[in-house]
């Protein structure tokens, strides 16, 4: 008993619950384990999990992002409203990471020089950022007019699709950033305790703005991805993003009370939620169920949280 | 007098740790019992383990002959045992009074009785002898009183046992003997007091009888203090013979290196203007409150400034933050390690290499050897007391945890100006003394280093020239030569009678 509960709650213990998971799942759910749905899975996390390599950022140290989804949503648009306009894919991609890294240093700006909560500001500008993304495109969707935008999402490379190699490098990237790099480091003494860290000479607020700044751009490439793979701009899309978001994070082990993240546990985290939206598809249950599934599994990863630190028996 | 407080072979081991060994010992009833022993020895597990904090994994408490089983703070309490603990444990935002009452308010269908709430305080205060108004909020006291109210709850709660880990750490001198003749108070009271500190002129001055530990283990049991000697105990303690912990060394005194004209911010308002030669150990002593920190702070840059310059071999430090100070080579180890110290959930090694590894960290990328190298050169030079420097520092003993953070700024390349904010703030002898020997061996190197300290012996044994700051302002500057106990303590008092004698008129003429 008490083993399992060690095993459970301990380093590895998401990888094992993600495990039987797996396991359970592709036994019982018919069509789950076939490489059509295999890809289709991974291709539906993609702005999940691309989104979640620096929102696992932003929650290590200490910080919140709201406004993802909104971002994604108005990077997207942006991205195909330049192309159109200028006929050059090129040109609304760099567009859409001017616009994406932009709201994002405003975030940073915001929390790190002017010390507004980062709640109340991603807030803030979530509702702005979508607001922006609705009066560009006046409320409708617009669609892509070169089809090489398309392609971004359709190619495929060694019979993956594009997206998924994307997602992955950012995975690696990331994982790399943080765990072999000062940044990285950095960012997880500033969760671990801000002011002691500013003692220790680490420009704190120069490192939020750039969490936050990163966290825009990277945004903007999901949300290309997005656009590219829905074939148009769409102001509501990626609703509830800033959710799955977080969720797949604190559910990879990444603490909300900041300084403690690990990129493999993102990666389950983000399968986990992957998974679960996959299985009630397949299943056929309602969309409205699946509302009341993500709250759950939030609110499951954050038990699970407490459970991990009350184990771990951190001395305060 | 019998036996009253009884451990019987008392082990509790965490991962890679014994924290205490097969540990027996007992404590007559109305005695002061000191416990010593270096950092990480296990004094503070056995008070854990007293409290029903942590449960041992053998033997057996007794209190008053009977078999404790308590499992949780709570049963403990129950049980007439109350810990004290370093980190006070009061709500800052309710009155002495309510903090006092707090889990069971006296009243009736949850409609709380004024009168009794203050009044039975009120009582208990004067019986103790404790001079605090019980209407205040806990915030506005000094850490002095917070931990008089602290024991005053021991006391409203009938504690037949009380114990303090390190209570002094943060208390002023005059705060301290308030807490000494409340100690005795209670000791004639008949109560039974365990008593942490790594102050020998404390446990000299106030207990009956002393433990010492070592690595976990029992190293030596004295029924009657008046029977040891102080190297005894140090012998006990570390193994070895230390014969003079200051074991100041003369140094040559260079030019000039830091030179701080017109400092002030918010929290100082007066200007202060000083400098530090190089190889120069700087002492500021003061009594809490006389804005010792908030200068090293202003110094420092992590406070802004309203005005002043700080200048580093003769180059001005702009602007004023951390990031800055520490390219321009003024470097600080901060008072309060809990907040301002370590980075909690991140282990020694990181804690360590946190600032230095810029310079060998190439395009941001770490280099995990060179970081291990270091960590490992400053456990063994601090004699940091861990199973490997992947421990999270928060398992870490109170001490060790002080000298990882030493071992951050120590372990800092191309410092010129050192500050450190109560170096040794409950770190053992032995550590101590070889701090010291790092300090003159940096100061012989040419750094500048100003050592802030409340501990007077301390202040006096190590630095070559003292200011004694009062009430924000400078009020002496005394040479090493010049050394005297008492001028310096009379300096330090804000009393406004004696400050127009101090020779703090070059302040005043400015
Ligand atoms: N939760 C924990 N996990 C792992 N090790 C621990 C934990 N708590 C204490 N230890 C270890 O147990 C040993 C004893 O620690 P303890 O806090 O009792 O020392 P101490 O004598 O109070 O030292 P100090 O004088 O520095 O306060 C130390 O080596 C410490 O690292
Ligand atoms: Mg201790």
């Amino acid at each position: 008993m008490t083993s399992l509960k060690k095993l459970l709650l301990g380093e590895q213990g998401l990888v094992v619950i993600f495990a039987v998971a797996f396991a359970i799942v592709a036994l019982t759910v018919p069509n789950f384990l076939t490489e059509r749905n295999m890809l289709g899975l991974l291709q539906s996390v993609v702005t999940i999990g691309i989104v979640a390599c620096t929102m696992m950022f932003c929650l290590a140290s200490r910080d919140f992002d709201l406004s993802v989804g909104s971002t994604v949503a108005f990077s997207g648009m942006v991205a195909v409203m330049a192309s159109n306009a200028s006929g050059s894919i090129l040109i609304g991609l760099i567009a859409a990471l001017i616009c994406g890294g932009g709201v994002g240093l405003v975030n940073g700006v915001v929390i790190a020089r002017f010390r507004i909560n980062a709640l109340i500001t991603t807030l803030a500008t979530m509702q702005i950022v979508r607001g922006l993304a609705l009066i560009a495109s006046d409320g409708r969707a617009v669609g892509i007019n070169d089809p090489g935008f398309y392609q971004l999402a359709l190619s495929k490379f060694l019979g993956i699709p594009t997206p998924i190699w994307v997602m992955i490098a950012f995975f690696i990237v990331f994982g790399f950033i943080l765990n072999r790099t000062v940044f990285g480091k950095n960012t997880l003494a500033i969760g671990g305790n801000p002011e002691a860290s500013r003692l220790a000479g680490v420009n704190v607020s120069n490192m939020r703005v750039w969490i936050f700044a990163l966290q825009g751009l990277v945004c903007a490439v999901a949300g290309v991805l997005l656009a590219s793979r829905i074939t148009s701009g769409q102001p509501n899309a990626a609703t509830g993003l800033e959710l799955s978001v977080i969720s797949a994070c604190v559910l990879g082990g990444v603490s909300l009370a900041g300084g403690r993240a690990a990129m493999t546990g993102v990666i389950v985290g983000v399968l986990i939620m992957g998974i679960a939206e996959n299985v009630m598809n397949l299943l056929n249950i309602q969309a409205f169920y699946q509302y009341v599934v993500r709250g759950l599994i939030l609110l499951l990863a954050v038990l699970l949280d407490n459970l991990r630190s009350a184990a771990a028996g951190r001395r305060t | 007098m019998q036996d009253f407080l009884d451990f019987k072979a008392i082990s509790k081991g965490y991962p890679g740790v014994q924290a205490l060994a097969d540990v027996s010992f007992s404590v007559k009833k109305g005695a002061v019992h000191g416990l010593m022993g270096e950092n990480g020895a296990g004094k503070s597990t056995l008070i854990r383990v007293l409290s029903g904090d942590q449960s041992a994994d053998t033997g057996e408490i007794r209190i008053d002959g009977h078999l404790q089983h308590y499992r949780s703070v709570r049963d403990a309490f129950e049980a007439g045992v109350i810990v004290i603990h370093q980190e006070l444990q009061l709500v800052p935002e309710l009155t002495v009074a309510e903090n006092l009452w707090l889990g069971r308010f006296p009243g009736k269908a949850g409609v709380i009785d004024r009168t009794r709430l203050v009044g039975v305080v009120k009582e208990k205060l004067a019986d103790i002898g404790i001079d605090i108004d019980p209407t205040v909020k806990v915030a506005a006291l000094s850490i002095g009183e917070r931990q008089m109210v602290e024991i005053a709850k021991a006391v409203m709660a009938d504690a037949r046992v009380i114990a303090l880990d390190e209570p002094t750490s943060s208390l002023s001198s005059r705060e301290s003997e308030i807490l000494f003749t409340l100690i005795d108070r209670l000791r004639a009271q008949g109560k039974v007091i365990l008593y942490v500190s790594h102050r020998l002129d404390e446990i000299f001055r106030l207990c009956d009888s002393l433990t010492v530990l070592r690595d976990g283990k029992l190293a030596a049991h004295h029924p009657e203090i008046a029977k040891v000697t102080r190297d005894q105990i140090i012998a006990e303690m570390v193994g070895r013979e230390i014969s003079n912990i200051w074991g100041f060394r003369p140094r040559e005194r260079g030019a000039i290196r830091l030179e701080v004209k017109d400092l002030s911010g918010r929290k100082l308002r007066t200007p202060i203007s000083f400098n530090v030669r190089q190889g120069e150990i700087l002492g500021f002593f003061g009594l809490i409150g006389a804005g010792r920190s908030e200068m090293a702070r202003l110094v420092y840059g992590a406070d802004s400034r309203a005005q002043g310059t700080v200048t580093v071999d003769g180059a001005t430090v702009t602007p004023d933050s951390p990031p800055q100070s520490i390219r321009s080579g003024i470097v600080l180890c901060p008072e309060d390690r809990k907040f301002d110290g370590i980075v909690q959930g991140r282990n020694i090694e990181e804690n360590m290499a946190i600032s230095s590894r810029r310079h060998f960290s190439p395009f941001g990328l770490l280099q995990p050897k060179k970081e291990a190298e270091l960590a490992e050169r400053f456990i063994a030079k601090l004699r940091v007391r861990t199973p490997s420097r992947k421990q999270d520092i928060i398992n870490l003993s109170g001490g060790n945890q002080q000298k990882v953070i030493l071992g951050r700024w120590l372990s800092e390349q191309g410092v010129k100006v050192l500050i450190i904010d109560e170096p040794t703030r409950g770190i053992d002898v032995g550590a101590k003394s070889e701090i010291y020997e790092i300090l003159y061996e940096l100061a012989g190197q040419g750094m500048a280093i100003i050592v802030i300290s409340s501990e007077l012996p301390e202040v006096m044994g190590i630095t070559d020239r003292i200011m004694v700051m009062c009430e924000g302002r400078v009020a002496a500057d005394i040479e090493r030569a010049d050394f005297d106990e008492r001028r310096i303590l009379a300096a330090a008092l804000p009393d406004v009678s004696n400050a127009s004698e101090l020779p703090n008129q070059q302040v005043q003429s400015r």
